[in-house]
Formats: structure tokens, sequence, C-alpha cells
């Protein structure tokens, strides 16, 4: 019997295909330049500060009064795009209308957009004497310069993150899952909210922390319409780019990290969603 | 008995299907979806064309007189010229090696790709001043060597590769995975090299993913603010880009020369809209499913 | 007659996934212009030791030999060979003409045929598979055994020395599948090509091939001839694996095997004495008057089948046998029955 030698255990598993040395490491070395090392850098640089130097800045009342504004109204934003992204994403799949298409594209346009052109928009539409603007002030609702405009601007960001995430999994609801359901007796409502709501309950909460992701980190869009009033409507990126002009790298990168560390922890629950999911329904 | 064959009138067939809701209940929901849309995201794109013409098309006009705003243009055209090229060649090289091979830490690998979408553009533009600038890590030795990155393009190019990294990737990844291994294979038996395969074989079958990767990519990249904003120190006719020209223009109460810019913003976005839209509706057998934004 | 010559050698293939063997030191000799079988269940092996012949995988340990030629470490464009993938993996992007002239049109330019001729040849291969006047067409425009045949003409095109199918109708429907394999016996015919193919199915192994391999978790259990792997299996798992049977204890004792007491025509292999399996097909059994039985047991249902009959019969333990008989007599459920073994198999 003629033997060859044992090839040698790889890191990959074998393939005829060729390229994996050279395009997985020119993939390592672009990450590890343009993301990490400057990531890594951050890090550094807030490590430099140590816990109770971050902690100085996260409890400085300006900037906790910042970090807390961004937080906060993403939170409220974020549910609001959540429960108008499902309604959207619902009649977009489920109903036939005239303009469905023009209307489903629509909702790619904050990703569209430049922020910065949304952000003039939304400023103009709600300044005092803007086109809704001046009709909320009647009520007694000053949208700009306030949280309220920066809840706007974080819904208009937040909005497709939200119908993205559900669209698809409604569009592959069975109809006879449905249809079985009102063979058994049920009416509609208890149809939707017994048989076609809960599988979709995961990609509600995935489209939410998205939504929220973004909201916190969000810049473009908010200050034109924020107004940045220390205290009042001055949100923790904008406290970074201030920072950084007044040359205070340190407190900055503090900042940085906080916003960093929540956003990872968002990341990290999206990810438990949508292992869970995976375990329940069998998709993400 | 007769009766019983004899024809009868039908009883009337049940007009709604049974797995949906009433046409009062889906009227109303239709109504509420597309008078939210239009308040939150159709009206501000109107306001930027209304605004921009609000005194006229010679004031509209005029905004493009300005050399200022011409070497915005410029800029932006630059930094797009550059960025999405990386990012094409980075997308290729990433999603050829993850989805042709199996290797351990994969999914870590593909985390990491993600990772500056979920960076707040202001820290994207942050970890490159605390790299670069003048206290930061490789700030002596640059200006020792008089190379300067940041305020400059090489910083903004830089700031802009970063936040529009995974936009090749993330829709190139799952497309190769759908599409396996088996066709570059069938053209390595009939005597193919590897390159050839790829130019026949592998970049046709992803050519309309790549296009529409490379539509979103640029679009991200011509229209980034928060992170550019940072590292390109505003300087007038030097280092700002479009959208930077729009802030300035707005925060002198140029209001009209703002949206008139602005305008050039909204039709690049509303044109990546229309083909993003056509493809997804004339090539979706070719894009990746299984993608989210 | 010459012995005919052997095109590909396999010597002590072994192969591992991961932590799985697949391949355990296995050697086979494929003669030329035979048409071979590899024939096991799923996980057998048999698509692994297709793809390393063709050089889609790489060997742990072994050798390829393509006549003398030792191709073990020939990249896969070296080796020359046709492979039809399951799935066919046609280019999706081009015309069925173009994926036909894809490896000509792969060559080097010393290498590569003109124009015209290229051209020429797609329009054989067009004709072979009866296919002219498709070459405009796109793989999707194409019903399943059309596109078979494209992925056979693309293999096909660069004369290869071996062409090498993988469960070539594995995704086709029954009276598509028939068809083809008759065709793809007629091509073979005509063109004499050596030819390895893979399936589970043992009629398609039987009916088509020269001699047929069977696997069974990376070893090799027989090679032989449609007959002869069917009247001398090898082992059990061949004789499990090629058709219906049932297990009867039985005793082999002075060179023949005894059921229940009663001789047998089936002989004991030289020196196996004392308790064996007896292995006995449906037609090796026959209703019998009990005095000449070696089995007994009540009839559960009787059916005919094209011209066949066959009979399902309930022994002491609750065992279903299946007995096919000619006696055109009904057999009413319930009625009790001998059967007498006509032939089987014992394996030492």
């Amino acid at each position: 019997m003629v033997e060859t030698p044992r090839r040698k255990r790889t890191f990959r598993r074998p393939s005829v295909i060729p390229g994996f040395g050279l395009s997985f490491g020119y993939t390592l070395t672009c990450l590890g330049l343009i993301v990490l090392l400057p990531l890594a850098g951050l890090v550094a640089k807030a490590s430099g500060l140590g816990l109770s130097g971050i902690w100085d800045v996260a409890t400085d009342p300006r900037v906790s009064s910042a970090l807390r504004l961004s937080f906060g109204v993403s939170a409220v934003a974020a549910l609001v795009a959540s429960v108008f992204g499902f309604l959207v994403a619902w009649v977009l799949t489920r109903y036939r209308f005239p303009g469905r298409k023009l209307v489903d594209a629509a909702v790619d346009l904050p990703f569209a957009l430049p922020t910065a052109v949304a952000g003039i928009a939304l400023a103009s539409l709600y300044a005092p004497d803007g086109l809704l603007g001046a009709p909320l002030a009647r009520l007694g609702i000053q949208a700009a310069y306030t949280p309220v405009g920066i809840f706007i601007a974080m819904v208009f960001i937040g909005l497709p993150f939200a119908v993205r995430t559900v669209q698809p999994l409604i569009a592959e609801i069975d109809k006879e899952i449905e249809e079985a359901s009102a063979t058994l007796g049920a009416n509609r409502f208890a149809t939707l909210t017994k048989v076609v709501l809960p599988p979709l309950i995961p990609a509600v909460l995935t489209g939410f922390a998205m939504a929220f992701a973004r909201g916190v980190g969000e810049y473009g869009s908010i200050i034109f319409i924020a107004g940045n009033l220390p205290y009042v409507s001055e949100i923790a990126p904008l406290l970074i780019v201030i920072k950084l002009s007044e040359f205070d790298y340190g407190g900055a990168a503090a900042i940085a990290t906080i916003m960093l560390g929540i956003s990872f922890l968002t990341l990290l629950a999206i990810n438990l969603i949508q292992t869970w999911s995976r375990r329940r329904f069998g998709y993400v | 008995m007769s009766e019983i064959f004899s024809p009868t009138v039908a009883p009337p067939v049940r007009a709604e299907p049974v797995a949906s809701e009433g046409a009062a209940t889906r009227t109303v929901l239709i109504g509420i979806a597309i008078a939210f849309l239009a308040l939150f995201l159709v009206l501000p794109l109107i306001a930027v064309f209304t605004q921009a013409f609000s005194k006229g098309v010679e004031a509209f006009l005029a905004a493009f007189r300005e050399p200022d705003a011409w070497s915005a243009i410029r800029l932006t055209l630059t930094v797009a010229a550059i960025a999405v090229p990386f990012n094409v060649v980075f997308g290729l090289a990433a999603s050829w090696a993850i989805a042709k091979f199996e290797f351990p830490g994969k999914s870590l690998l593909i985390t990491l790709i993600d990772l500056p979408f979920s960076v707040s553009p202001v820290v994207s533009g942050l970890i490159y001043v605390l790299l670069f600038g003048s206290q930061g890590l490789f700030g002596t030795w640059l200006v020792d060597h008089g190379i300067q990155v940041l305020f400059a393009l090489p910083g903004i190019v830089l700031a802009t590769v970063f936040v529009t990294f995974p936009f090749v990737a993330r829709e190139l990844i799952p497309l190769m995975q759908e599409q396996g291994s088996s066709e570059e294979e069938a053209a390595l038996t009939l005597g193919a090299s590897g390159l050839h395969a790829f130019r026949t074989v592998t970049l046709p079958n992803i050519r309309w993913g790549l296009l529409y990767s490379v539509l979103l990519c640029n679009a991200r990249a011509m229209g980034e603010f928060g992170a550019v904003s940072v590292v390109s120190g505003h300087i007038r006719g030097l280092t700002n880009t479009i959208p930077l020209h729009v802030e300035i223009l707005y925060n002198e109460y140029n209001f009209v020369a703002a949206f008139a810019v602005a305008t050039l913003l909204a039709v690049l976005a509303l044109i990546t809209l229309v083909l993003k839209s056509f493809l997804e509706w004339r090539f979706a057998g070719e894009l990746a499913h299984g993608r989210s934004h | 007659m010459d012995r005919p010559s052997t095109a590909i050698r396999v010597e002590g293939i072994s192969k591992t996934f991961d932590t799985a063997a697949v391949l355990h030191d296995l050697s086979i000799d494929v003669r030329a212009g035979e048409l071979l079988g590899l024939l096991g269940p799923s996980g057998s092996g048999k698509t692994t030791l297709l793809r390393i012949i063709a050089g889609l995988d790489a060997p742990d340990r072994g050798r390829i030999l393509f006549g003398d030629d030792d191709a073990t470490g020939l990249a896969v464009q070296e080796r020359a060979v046709g492979f039809v993938f399951q799935h066919y993996a046609l280019f999706k992007h081009m015309s069925v003409a173009d994926n036909i002239a894809y490896g000509l049109n792969a060559r080097r330019r010393a290498d590569r045929p003109a124009k015209a001729e290229i051209k020429r040849r797609v329009g054989d291969l067009l004709d072979l598979i009866r296919l002219s006047g498709f070459g405009d067409r796109y793989p999707s425009q194409l019903s399943g055994g059309q596109r078979q045949r494209v992925a056979l003409a693309r293999a096909l095109a660069v004369e290869p020395r071996v062409l090498l199918l993988d469960e070539p109708f594995g995704a086709l429907d029954a009276q598509v599948r028939k068809d083809l394999r008759r065709w793809l016996r007629e091509i073979h015919d005509r063109t004499g090509q050596t030819t390895i193919f893979v399936t589970h199915d043992q009629d398609e192994a039987l009916e088509l091939s020269d001699r047929v391999a069977v696997l069974d978790r990376g070893r090799l259990e027989q090679v032989g001839t449609p007959d002869e792997v069917q009247e001398h299996p090898a082992s059990a798992t061949v004789m499990k694996f090629l058709g219906d049977h049932v297990e009867v204890e039985a005793l082999a004792e002075g060179g023949r095997v005894l059921v229940r007491g009663r001789e047998t025509p089936v002989a004991a292999p030289a020196g196996t004495i004392g308790p064996v399996k007896l292995y006995v097909r449906p037609w090796q059994l026959q209703l019998a008057e009990p005095e000449a039985a070696h089995l007994s047991g009540t009839v559960r249902s009787s059916y005919r089948t094209q011209g066949r009959q066959r009979i399902e019969v309930v022994d002491i333990e609750g065992r279903v046998l299946a007995v096919e008989d000619f006696d055109g007599i009904r057999h009413p459920a319930g009625h009790p029955v001998g059967l007498r073994i006509n032939g089987g198999h014992v394996f030492g």
C-alpha cells in the first residue's frame, strides 16, 4: 500500500477554491488598520483615565444630563418608531393599494438622505414659524430647540430599522396558519394576537434595539433642530464634539467609551434576542 | 327530492378572505401608515426643495456661483472616488474569504466587519482624532514628518471609509453564501484558473448585488456628516464636503443657499432610492436575502 | 481478447472531515471505457470519493493514478476530468452554448481552438444531447432534464479522460429519470468514455453500470458486474443494500445449511459450522405444504403487481416475510401457510 504523508492540520478546511490566503489576509489587514486599531486607540485613551476618571466625566452634571437626554429620548423615539414601523410593515406586505411600491421605497429615505440635509429640513419645518412648528406652537408645543425636536429627528432616523426588520417576517407568515386559526373558531382579533403576533415579537424587539442604538449615536439630523441648550437639548454626541473643540481629548474619549459600551450592550441584546428566537421559533 | 338536485342560486360568496382584516379596517390602517410616512419622511424631503426655491430660481443658482460650493463638490467627489473603490475591493476580498471557505472564528469576523455600523458617527471621527490629532498617538510623529492627516483629505477619506466599511461586504457575504461554490468548482474542473473562474463566473453572479451595495455605499460616503465634521476642521474652500458646506451656510443664516446646496444631496438620495428599488424589483433573485440594513 | 486496461487506479485513499472518517483505505481500479456505478447509502463516502478523483477534495492519504501517471498532486484544472454536479452548477448568466464552450474558452490562447472550431464542437454536442437550437437559451429556461444534458455536454466538451457524475438523476422526477438513464447508456456506448457515476438507487446502478462498486461507511464492500453482486453478494451489507430480504436463523452442518432441521439448497461457506444467519430474497421463498416447509406463518396480505404476486406472511415471532410466488391462487388473509426456502446466502 502506498502511503503519502498525512496532510497537516490547517487553520481552514481544505478546499480546491484558490485565494484564501490573499483574501483573508487582505480582509484582516484592512479590518485591523481601519477599524480595530483606531477603536483600540479610543479604549486606550479612556483606560488612561481609569474607571474613576470615566466616572468623574459621566457624573459631571452637563455630561450626565446629555447622556440621560440621548438615551431617554432615543428609547421613547424607538418605541414610537417600532409601533408605527410595525403598522407600516403590515400595511405594505399585507394590503394592495395604489402607490404601494412608492410608499415602500419611501421607507428607506432616512437611509439615503444625508443626515445634515434631513437635519436642516426638520429644523425649518418645526421652527416656531415653520410649516409644522407654527400649528404646534398654537397648541402650546414647542418642537424646535427642545427634546420634542430631538424625538422627531430620532423617529425619522429609526423608522426604517423598525420597518425593515419585521417586514420580511410578516411576508413569510404562512396564510394557512391564520386560516387554520379561523377554522378552529378564532375571530380575527384572537388570530392576530394569539397566532400572528407572538412569532414577530423578536423581530420587533430587534428593530427597536437597532432604532434605539442608531438614535443614541445620531448627530447630523438632530443638532439643527435641537438648539443644543446645555442641560435642555444638548445630546451626548454633540458634547463629544464640544470637548474636542476644547482639546479635552480625555473627556471626549470618556463619553465616547460610555456610548460605545452601551451600544455594545444593545448589540449583545440583539444577539440574545436572535438566539432565543432561533431556538423558540426556528428563525431570526 | 327534485328540489335537492335542481340548480339553486349559490349562496353569496364571502367577500372577505378569512386571513385578512375587514375593508374598513384596512382602509384606516393604510391611511394611518401613509399619513405617518408623509408627515415624518416625505415632508422633510419636500421642504428641502421648497426652501431652496423660496426666493426664486436666481437665488437658488446664486448658491452655485460660490467657489466654496464648487470646492465642496470636488472634495466630496474625490472622497467618494477613493472610499467606494476601496470598500469594493475590501468587500470582494472579505466575502470571498468568508463565503467560500470554512474556518474557525468566522462569525466573530463578520461581527467585527459590521462594527462600524453600531458606532456613532461622531465617535467614528473621534477615534481618528485620537490617533492623528496633535495630542494623538501618532500626532507628534506626523508633525515631525510634516504629514497632515487630520483637517485634510486623508483624515476625511479615513473617516468615510470607516463609516461605509461594512456596506459592500455585508451585501456580498450572504449573497455568495447563498450561491455556494459549485459553479466555481465546475469552472475549475473545466480547466479554468482561479482568477478566470472569479472573472467569468463569480463576478457575473454577484454583479447586481455589487452594484446595489456600491449605490448605498456611495450615498453614505457622499452624505456622511458627523464623522467627517469631526476630522475635517471646517476649512472653507479646502476641507469642506457638501454636507459640511450646507451646515456652514445654514449656521450663517444663509438658508436659501444651504437648501440649494442640500438639493444636490437630496437628488442623489432620490436617484439612489429609485435605482435601489429598481434593482430590488428587477433582480430580486440576484440580491442577498436575509440582509438587514 | 485483451484484458481491459486500467484507466484510473484509486490506491489506499483515506479521508477525514473535521473528526469524522469518510473514507477508509479505499482502493479500486476503473477500467478504460467502462461505466462504473458507485452505489451506497448516504454518508457512505461515495461523493467524496468522486470529488477526490476529480481533485475537488484532497485525500489525507493514498494515491490517485490516471493510467500510469500519479495524479494525486495535480490541480483540478490539470486533471482533465468532466464533472457533472448533482445540481448541475450551470453558469446561470451564460447561454447554453456559452456554458458548453466554457472549458474550451478557459484554455490559454495557444491551446484554445479557433472560434469557428469551438462553435462547431458546441453544435456537435448540442446534437448529441438532442438540444440543437437551444444554444441561445439560458439555463433558467430549461427543464431539469435538459439542464442535466447541458451539464453533461459541458463536461464532455473538454474531452475529459474520465467523466464523473454525482447523483446524475437525483433531482429529476421518475419518468425523466428513466429516459435519461437509457440515454446516458446510449451515449456511453457510442463514445466509449470511461465514466463513474454516484447513486444511492440500486435499480439505477444495476440497470446502468458495467460494474457496480458498493460502498458502505467509507469502505468498499464489493466490486463486480450487476449479476455478480446480485448473485454472489460479498457481505451481508451488500445483500441488505441490494433489495428486500429476510434473515432466518439457520444451522451450518456438513457443508449444508439447515433451517429448523430441514435441509435447504444453500451451501454453507467452507469451514462454517454452527448457528448462522441465512439471508433470503422474496423470490427465493415459495409457498409449500407444512411437511416440506422451512418456515410457517399466516397470510397478512396478498396482491399482484406487474405480473408478479406478492404475499406477506407473518411468522410466529410477528416478523413480516415477503414472498414472491406465481401460483396464481388467492391467499386469504389469516390463512396459515408454510414457506419453502429455495435459495439464499450465508456469510462467513
